[in-house]
């Protein structure tokens, strides 16, 4: 064939990196080092003798570990090559990850963190010497007070549950400052919030109350009506929902909370639409949280560190974390523990820092005008992906039919599914073969074969139509070939995974030295 | 704004591209989006935001403005500890966290995703070897939330809920730790004794209500606790869980807890290749024996292995997942959510490069330091050692006649952080293999200068004051 090139077929023909690399362990060449260890100088040794021997028996280790052992370079390439079989967010449509906020997060942001000036600063360091990074810290916080309109921040849980976790600790704390902890046993949430709300409330010891939505699937005032009573301690909702659909009447659920002297807490992981648009103060919310991560352009860093940020009304502030970080008169960066009524440390010291500095940046590189641009786009993208996915026979979008949605849709492929059989699942994996990540949802499947697509405001006009064609691809193959998505992935780093061990408490394989123990020892033979 | 506001972020602010996909929707602006927002519930006005740096060169110096005001540990001699390390972090590990594949995935599946589920397994298996342990899950948030999680499992596994704190923990860990079992367990302290567990005493406060004594080790001073087959012993015969928090930085030399007896270890990995980051770079282990009555009390996720229709092919999956939140919502155990998959993905190439022979040398060199640092502080005049046990890393002194506020302020004048206050009289001081004998040398030497220039107070309320302490 000579030139010209042929046009690129409709279609990206994608081959994810297929390294078939082993597990390190079996990697292993006795002898070989990845890094050497200083030794300490003769002077040292000298003064403290051998400190091995002079161990009490019980505390010096029998068997070196058995990790493996490799040249450095060694280490290096199998790590880059399980890289190349991973698909971050910077290769990729990354829109399947509803509920995500899979958005870019800006090279720029990770240069400036990764500086010596913030990677070698210690936390109990003078404070006088750390001005730049508790000035960062106290700004950020002042920018998210205005973005929810709440009175006070705290940056320092590391994810969007860490934050959920914070904001019922700190609901739990201001009942029973206000003598209520006992009369107030129940939280209430809806199934379309993240279930982390119902969770983190469990675990903080709280009865769970969910509402279901309406016909239309709004939240239903009048369920969480009948659920209210003095016993509620909160009600912990997520707005919009992972539905995409924004709770009208949602003053209203607020203000029947404060009726009965609940307090409302607001789960912001779904915020991305709404920036500069409206605000959890409004709303009348005690307490929010954003997750840095989804809505403020930070790194995931395939399953965290993230961050959350919880903003809480000037009523909530005593309850805050600790440590602070303060402003003093002169201008100057303080660190201050939290007061009598706070609830404490909630992880080490200011949250994860390397996080904030990147959320900080993010948001001074869109000012006002910029996030409110990235919420309206975020939106006019969803809508738009919305109207693709729908002319795709067998797809539908339950619930308020007609109407558009805020920043993300939960999807059904139950009409394809009846008249084909493949699922919803099986479509996720088939997409992974176009080199796109797919999501159903969260557990329980309330909508029946589920998918959610959240499309930000990170991605092209053409990045979207390509997704939408590529959905629609795999629906035309789910009538037309179903072997072929049924049998998926076909262009994958690995084929069809067996998953039935993983729920087997004898067959499981959680750690190698595991697998080695329950597959290839005499006692697992004999057996 | 005149012109139209468009940003290298935001592909669809081009106007060509937003009147086109409102023309695809059959919408005359964004407006119609929001029909769902009340009007008493929108904003109406600009945020009131700082003026933003919209070109990237902007940006940059204005962040870099900002971080030039820190100074750290890199220009100041630092003795600080108390939870966050500075050891060396080798170049492949931040090559390979720094990788866009892994620093920008979030939730893939087991396919397109093949790369974390791989790495975050051989996580799960390195921290095992080096634990001796059969299950470890993929990081929670920091040693904190593990080690809370491990206490609130020992209650749902025992039924009971009396926990015994028989070590010296750090406050904030204390803090949150409280905070989190509270509502279903209550934390019972019984005092250590130089340094360590007073096991007669742990033994008096065991009962049939016990669900778990906790051990700190390496203390929050520390100190390493020699007796924990003797506690743990006692703890099986009440029925009681053990649960150990841990630094496992010292693990290549030091006999790992699992062989003495512990149940569930937890604790933080941030001494595994990650930096200090201002105390930002935390992440949690929580290691079980492979027993499923403990497994399936874990609220982690767990990554397994598994076969594909390749022989030779190794997948993965998630281990138990019906146990979580994510399947569950409340009825799962407590909750799981993103947490700290990248730093554990950073401890995992560490432990590969250390190797095994890494870690030991690694673990004693931690000792040798430390038993220097010892020797040379208590050498000083005015200066003596809080206890005799063995230390990791850490350990306090007393100052006879100053207050330990006084020595940090008058150290940092000459450029040294001598360590953490941790009683009117009393600093916590930390080395690692990155703290030279010139280093250490260098604070003796100026302690000596700044504990006789400032003598003043009493022997007796020295000892006060060290008794207060304990």
């Amino acid at each position: 064939m000579s030139l010209p090139v042929a046009p690129k077929p409709a279609l990206r023909r994608f081959q994810q990196a297929r390294w078939d690399e082993p597990i390190i362990f079996d990697l292993t060449t006795p002898g070989e080092r990845g890094v050497l260890v200083s030794q300490v100088e003769p002077g040292v040794r000298e003064a403290v003798g051998d400190v091995v021997a002079a161990l009490p028996a019980s505390l010096r280790r029998v068997a070196k570990p058995e990790l493996p052992e490799m040249g450095q370079m060694r280490v290096l390439k199998h790590y880059l090559r399980l890289s190349q079989e991973n698909l971050g967010a910077d290769f990729n449509v990354d829109i399947g990850q509803g509920t995500c906020t899979m958005k870019y997060a800006p090279k720029i942001n990770d240069q400036l963190a990764n500086t010596p000036q913030l990677t070698a600063m210690h936390p109990h360091q003078d404070p006088a010497d750390a001005q730049g990074v508790l000035e960062i810290v106290w700004q950020l916080e002042r920018m998210l007070a205005e973005i929810s309109g709440m009175d006070e921040v705290s940056l320092h849980t590391q994810g969007g549950s860490a934050a959920i976790w914070a904001n019922i600790a700190m609901i739990r704390a201001f009942h029973e400052a206000n003598g209520e902890g006992e009369q107030r046993r129940e939280v209430i949430t809806t199934i379309f919030s993240h279930p982390s709300n119902a969770a983190a409330a469990k675990a903080a010891g709280y009865e769970v109350i969910t509402v279901y939505p309406d016909a239309e699937g709004y939240p239903s005032l009048g369920a969480l009506k009948a659920a209210l009573s003095p016993r509620t301690a909160a009600i912990m909702v997520t707005n919009p929902e992972d539905t995409g659909i924004y709770n009208p009447a949602i003053r209203e659920w607020v203000d029947a909370a404060h009726a009965v002297g609940a307090l409302a807490s607001y789960d912001q992981a779904n915020a991305n639409g709404i920036l500069g648009v409206t605000r959890a103060r409004d709303a009348g919310f005690d307490v929010c949280h954003f997750n840095l991560h989804k809505t403020f352009g930070t790194p995931h860093g395939s399953g965290g560190p993230g961050s959350g940020a919880n903003a809480v009304s000037a009523a909530l502030a005593p309850f805050l974390p600790g440590p602070r970080v303060v402003r003093d008169d002169d201008g100057t960066f303080a660190v201050a523990e939290g007061g009598e009524l706070s609830i404490g440390a909630v992880g080490p010291f200011f949250g994860v820092i390397p996080a904030l500095v990147k959320a900080y940046s993010w948001i001074m590189a869109l000012g006002a005008e910029g996030l409110l641009a990235a919420a309206e786009t975020a939106v006019l993208n969803n809508n738009y992906l919305m109207a693709k996915v729908l002319a795709i026979p067998g797809a539908s979008a339950p619930y308020a039919t007609g109407r558009r949605r805020i920043e993300q849709v939960r999807y059904s492929w139950e009409e394809l599914h009846q008249e084909t059989g493949i699922s919803s699942e099986e479509i996720g994996v088939r997409m992974t073969d176009f080199g796109m990540h797919y999501w159903t949802s969260h557990h329980p499947y309330v909508v029946p074969q589920p998918f959610t697509l959240e499309p930000t405001e990170s991605y092209s006009m053409a990045e979207l139509d390509e997704y939408a064609a590529t959905l629609a691809e795999v629906a035309r193959e789910a009538r037309e070939t179903p072997e072929v998505v049924r049998t998926a992935p076909h262009n994958q780093t690995v084929h069809h995974t067996h998953h039935d061990d993983l729920d087997d408490p004898d067959r499981w394989a959680i750690t190698w030295r595991a697998y080695q123990r329950k597959y290839f020892t005499a006692e697992s033979v004999a057996s | 704004m005149t012109a139209p506001f468009v940003h290298p972020y935001i592909p669809n602010t081009a106007p060509e591209s937003r009147a086109a996909m409102l023309a695809a929707v059959g919408a005359a602006s964004v407006d119609e989006f929001y029909a769902d927002v009340p009007a008493s519930l929108r904003l109406g006005r600009p945020l009131d935001l700082p003026a933003p740096f919209v070109a990237e060169q902007d940006l940059a110096r204005h962040v870099r403005g900002l971080l030039a005001k820190n100074r750290s540990t890199q220009e100041r001699l630092s003795f600080l500890g108390a939870g966050t390390y500075n050891h060396y972090v080798p170049a492949v590990v931040d090559e390979v966290i720094g990788r866009s594949e892994f620093l920008t995935a979030y939730a893939g599946e087991p396919y397109e995703d093949h790369g974390r589920f791989q790495a975050l397994f051989q996580y799960q298996s390195l921290m095992a070897e080096l634990l001796e342990m059969d299950v470890v899950n993929v990081p929670t948030y920091d040693g904190y939330q593990a080690t809370a999680t491990g206490l609130t499992m020992s209650g749902r596994l025992t039924g009971r809920g009396r926990v015994l704190v028989v070590s010296d923990v750090l406050p904030a860990k204390l803090a949150k730790v409280h905070d989190y079992v509270r509502a279903h367990l209550t934390l019972e302290h019984v005092p250590t004794i130089a340094g360590t567990a007073d096991v007669a005493a742990v033994r008096a406060a065991l009962g049939d209500d016990v669900a778990a004594i906790w051990v700190e080790t390496p203390s929050a001073t520390g100190a390493v606790e020699a007796a924990l087959q003797e506690i743990a012993d006692a703890a099986h015969a009440a029925g009681a869980v053990v649960v150990v928090g841990t630094d496992p930085i010292g693990y290549g030399i030091l006999t790992p807890p699992s062989v003495s007896g512990a149940d569930i270890v937890t604790g933080d990995i941030q001494s595994l290749g990650l930096h200090q980051w201002f105390g930002g770079a935390h992440g949690g282990f929580i290691a079980v024996h492979d027993d499923p009555t403990f497994v399936m009390e874990m609220p982690s996720r767990l990554f397994g292995l598994a076969t594909t229709d390749v022989p030779g092919e190794y997948g993965f999956g998630d281990v138990a997942y019906d146990r979580t939140s994510f399947a569950h919502r409340e009825e799962g155990k407590e909750w799981v959510g993103t947490a700290a998959a990248l730093w554990g993905i950073a401890a995992g190439v560490y432990l590969a490069l250390m190797g095994p022979d890494g870690m030991a040398e690694l673990g004693e060199v931690l000792l040798a330091r430390t038993r220097y640092a010892q020797q040379a502080l208590a050498a000083v005049p005015g200066v003596s050692l809080d206890d005799d046990a063995v230390h990791l890393r850490e350990f306090t002194v007393t100052f006879d006649d100053v207050e330990a506020v006084d020595i940090v302020t008058a150290l940092r004048a000459r450029g040294i952080e001598p360590g953490v206050v941790v009683g009117e009289r009393r600093l916590l001081v930390c080395v690692t293999e990155l703290t030279s004998q010139a280093d250490i040398d260098t604070l003796a030497g100026a302690l000596a200068e700044v504990t006789t220039s400032d003598a003043s107070s009493s022997h007796a309320s020295h000892q006060a004051a060290k008794e207060q302490n304990r």
